[in-house]
């Protein structure tokens, strides 16, 4: 399962489709970026909520697959430049977090 | 002394929204030199936890990263208010960070436990009022 495959399964925006065929495995839900670099894997799509220029930084660091943004939240225009210029694959999804989760497991 | 690669860098302390800037530089250039992924990415996390607290503990320092043959070097130096209680900031969940940067996603209180976690050896050289070194080792 590619990040493309998954945002057409899973209807997601593609906000920074920087790298469409990485490799998806697993996911990871939370805020708290310290939580994020502890547990997610590499690899992991990455559901929150957090739309600060760190979220970039911490979804290019931990090597996640794809950050999605849930609840519909929005991204400015220097955080979604940052994610360009760093390679990260940025999607969006008006669902809340937990049925983003159950949505992507039910996919990949 | 081996032949290795020095990348120095300045943390700004002054802009927390932003910080991370060194990890990534350096995240780019172990890239570039070709080393596994999971080295860099445990590199990368290290030095971020670290530099995220040089911003938002200590107002800012300096980094180093030594490449060496077989291992990774990081090294953070401050001249921040040093940490009282080493064992306590230790304990996952153990922060003294503002409600402004926890509004961030920061000041979970993982981040020491993290740099210890993705790390192969550890050392913290801290003085109260006068600073605090972070040395921290990766080996591959
Ligand atoms: N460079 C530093 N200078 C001074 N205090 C620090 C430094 N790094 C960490 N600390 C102290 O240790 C605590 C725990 O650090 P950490 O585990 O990274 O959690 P957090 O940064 O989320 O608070 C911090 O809240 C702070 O009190
Ligand atoms: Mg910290």
């Amino acid at each position: 399962m590619t990040v493309q495959d998954l945002i057409s399964r899973c209807h997601f925006t593609p906000v920074v489709l920087a790298d469409p065929e990485r490799e998806v495995s697993g996911c990871y839900v939370g805020d708290l970026l310290s939580w994020v670099m502890g547990r997610a894997q590499a690899g992991n799509v990455w559901i929150t909520i957090m739309t600060n220029v760190n979220t970039v930084a911490v979804g290019s660091l931990a090597d996640v697959s794809a950050v999605v943004l849930a609840e519909g939240v929005t991204l400015e225009q220097p955080v979604i430049d940052c994610a360009e210029a760093r390679g990260v694959n940025i999607l969006s999804t008006d669902l809340p977090a937990y049925e983003t989760a159950v949505l992507v497991h039910s996919v990949i | 002394m081996s032949e290795h690669l020095n990348f120095h860098y300045n943390v700004d302390g002054e802009n927390f929204v932003s910080a991370g800037q060194a990890s990534v530089q350096v995240k780019k250039n172990l890239r570039e030199l070709g080393l596994p992924p999971e080295v860099i990415r445990r590199v990368s996390i290290a030095m971020y936890e670290g530099e995220i607290n040089m911003v938002i503990h200590a107002d800012g320092g300096v980094a180093d990263v030594d490449v060496y043959e077989d291992k990774i070097v990081i090294t953070l130096d401050d001249r921040g208010p040093g940490i009282k209680d080493v064992a306590l900031a230790m304990q996952e969940g153990y922060s003294t960070a503002t409600d402004s940067v926890r509004s961030l996603g920061f000041g979970a209180g993982m981040g020491l436990p993290n740099m210890k976690r993705y790390t192969d050896d550890m050392r913290i050289d801290t003085t109260v009022g006068v600073g605090t070194k972070i040395t921290m080792t990766i080996n591959f």
